[in-house]
């Protein structure tokens, strides 16, 4: 069975090549350089980029962003270019107008016609006419865009602080205190917030109302503010719970067990391990809890518990012109569709995000 | 035996997991009373089937499980003792004992550099003074596993599992520990590369001199690098032995059946060999049988293995059995 050189015999079908004819001066060996070739690795990427990448190829998302970029460039530009304020009553040659309500697109009042025509003085348009006390309306839905664009971002970034420190903790920690945080949140989770925000705004009118005199907080109101203290007390509790759930199952993971292994402090798991692998689904929460944060503002100010007067948003907008909606039904059209626009850029954003960066729907 | 000092020793160490079962918590005893030592530059293999408590006494030495009960030393210095009390803080003992984990998926963090890695237990017991001296550092450990510098800016999900491995044994080598615990290091790598880690890890130890807790599922794997092997069944050890020792000369019943489940490379012999195969099920950890676990399914067992759990005895060489009947 072996051949003269020692080797097997190889089968009369094999088609194993006979190394025993080439002895060493047929081969050589390979240069670190060829070495390398065989090294094939990607460009590197980081978490961030990957998801990015694939969130430029989300068509839906990234009109979403384009539309939500345009209407915030539109809100801090516009109120520089109109020479008209929020809560200005159209002046004609420094008298007042009591002729230019209820405008309709465009329109000049009969005042303001005539003065143009003897000056030969061009007056910027009224794009969406005026109000009934005979105000421009555009700029009206501009300001009402910002408070509400405000109180969205600033709502969620309070639930986003809040929910996250509460449930780290409670996640984290675990066995009794984790019990103790999380009945509590079960609790102010039963709390009709309705109720809560109406009893607040009146509480807090009487205690904040003289507080807060001559300072910028006035000019949004105590209705505003209690907006604010309600979000920070009652609305964090969903954003506990999902990271307290995330916590959970990123805490057994091995490479925190290989941190703990190593004695790396509990705050620093939290911090560099925990809480950046739970990022992702935290993003993706707060980018959706926005609309949800501009609807109630929104609603509530549609029941005439949002900002004061003559400051505006686009709820309380909807609100003043409901009475008119037969007559001047773009009154009302303009500030729903901006909210709808808004409410629905950022949830196809936050699906966009997710679809992006939760790496169980990879 | 016990002329030189040894690196670790364990006796009657317990671990139980309260498990709930109705209204009762139950104790599940996934390490019960077990004792070994381990010399300084020594390996010990540690073999046993799944779920038999392997991992767990890696995890409890390193306390990052809560002993129930039983009494640790290490390098003469007391870290565990349920009768005495003592209970001690462990943070600087982490830097003399180390783990390497067995998913080199999974115990890497996804959202760090591979310098960030093996970095962190030099970041936590300070083991630089400037940034400079911490890649230096960081490099030649790459250096000492097998891995190019240029590896240090990627991702711990760029790499393939062997490399990956190299980057936790790395971690685990970072603050130069006098002990490691292998928890089925090799055990989620194909074949070629288990090889080339085990063999990396007889390297590593002729080099730095440190000893192994070397767990594993693989036979001939443990008796390649250990120097003696205890075979584990449901939280209790039945044989310690010189690897060898155990290998040519194995007494107890599961032992036996254990090495006649190794795969033989040559078919020729394979054929002429007796397979033991054991019958019935590994019995639930939860509903252990009285006496000796492993009776209900050991073809010596008699009445007595069922009153008593066997004592590990002396039988010569170093060889330690628990078994009345063999």
């Amino acid at each position: 069975m072996q051949n003269e050189n020692g080797s097997p015999k190889k089968g009369l079908l094999s088609a194993q090549v006979d190394l025993s004819k080439y002895d060493n001066s047929y081969f050589r060996a390979a240069t670190d350089e060829e070495k390398k070739q065989q090294d094939v690795m990607s460009e590197s990427t980081t978490f961030f980029k990957d998801g990015m990448r694939r969130l430029r190829k989300n068509p839906l998302a990234m009109g979403s962003l384009v539309v939500l970029i345009l209407i915030l460039v539109i809100i801090i530009v516009a109120p520089m270019i109109v020479p008209y304020g929020y809560d200005q009553i159209i002046t004609v040659d420094g008298v007042r107008d009591k002729s230019a309500n209820n405008l309709g697109m465009m329109e000049y009042s009969p005042k303001e016609q005539q003065y143009m025509d003897e000056t030969g003085e061009k007056l910027f348009p009224h794009l969406f006419g005026t109000d009934s006390l005979c105000r421009d309306y555009f700029i009206r839905v501009i300001y009402g865009t910002r408070v509400s664009l405000a109180v969205g971002l600033v709502a969620s970034i309070m639930v986003l602080i809040i929910g996250l420190l509460y449930g780290a903790i409670a996640g984290y920690c675990g066995g009794k205190l984790d019990l103790v945080m999380m009945r509590i949140v079960d609790v102010i989770y039963s709390l009709p917030d309705m109720l809560m925000i109406i009893l607040l705004s009146v509480v807090l009118n009487e205690r904040l109302g003289k507080l807060i005199e001559g300072t910028i907080l006035a000019r949004l109101g105590t209705n505003m503010i209690s907006i604010f203290v309600v979000f920070a007390l009652l609305y964090w509790v969903g954003m506990a719970r999902l990271v307290r759930g995330q916590v959970l199952t990123i805490k057994n993971s091995e490479y925190v067990l290989a941190a703990r292994c190593i004695g790396t402090k509990g705050s620093k798991i939290l911090s560099r391990h925990i809480i950046p692998n739970c990022l992702s689904v935290i993003i993706i929460t707060t980018a959706l809890q926005i609309p949800s944060a501009i609807f109630t503002e929104s609603y509530l100010s549609f029941l005439g518990l949002g900002v004061a007067a003559p400051l505006t948003s686009l709820g309380s907008l909807a609100n003043t012109a409901r009475m008119g909606m037969q007559s001047y039904p773009s009154k009302l059209v303009i500030p729903a569709v901006m909210i709808c626009l808004i409410v629905l850029a950022f949830n196809l954003l936050g699906d966009g995000l997710r679809d992006a960066f939760d790496s169980k729907l990879k | 035996m016990s002329e030189e000092k040894n690196i670790l020793e364990v006796s009657h160490l317990k671990q139980y997991f309260p498990v709930q079962q109705g209204f009762h918590k139950i104790p599940l005893k996934a390490v019960d009373n077990i004792s070994f030592t381990i010399k300084p530059g020594e390996t010990l293999g540690l073999v046993g089937e799944s779920g038999c408590g392997k991992t767990t006494v890696g995890r409890t030495l390193l306390r990052l499980y809560q002993p129930t009960a039983g009494r640790i030393v290490f390098d003469g210095e007391v870290l565990y003792d349920s009768e005495e009390k003592i209970d001690v803080d462990m943070l600087p003992y982490r830097k003399r004992m180390q783990m390497v984990f067995q998913d080199p998926y999974s115990s890497l963090n996804p959202r760090m550099t591979v310098e960030d890695i093996i970095g962190e237990p030099l970041d936590v017991h300070r083991l630089y003074s400037n940034r400079e001296e911490r890649r230096d550092k960081i490099l030649e450990l790459m250096e000492y596993v097998g891995l190019n510098a240029e590896h240090a800016t990627r991702y711990a999900h760029e790499f393939s599992g062997g490399q990956r491995q190299r980057i936790g044994i790395a971690r685990a080598l970072a603050v130069n520990p006098q002990f490691i615990v292998c928890d089925e290091p090799v055990s989620a790598l194909d074949v070629s590369i288990q090889a080339q880690v085990v063999n990396m890890f007889a390297d590593l130890q002729k080099k730095f001199g440190m000893a192994y807790l070397f767990i594993a599922h693989d036979l001939l794997i443990v008796q390649h690098i250990s120097d003696r092997i205890a075979v584990m069944y449901l939280g209790k050890i039945m044989e310690i032995a010189p690897s060898d020792e155990l290998m040519d000369r194995p007494i107890h019943p599961y032992t036996l059946s254990l090495l006649s489940a190794v795969p033989i490379p040559d078919p020729k012999t394979a054929r002429e060999s007796k397979r033991i195969v054991l019958e019935g099920d590994v019995p639930s950890p939860l509903n252990m049988p009285s006496g000796c676990p492993f009776r209900t399914r050991c073809a010596y067992a008699t009445e007595q293995c069922g009153q008593e759990m066997p004592p590990l005895n002396d039988r010569g060489d170093g060889h330690f059995v628990a078994c009345w009947n063999r």
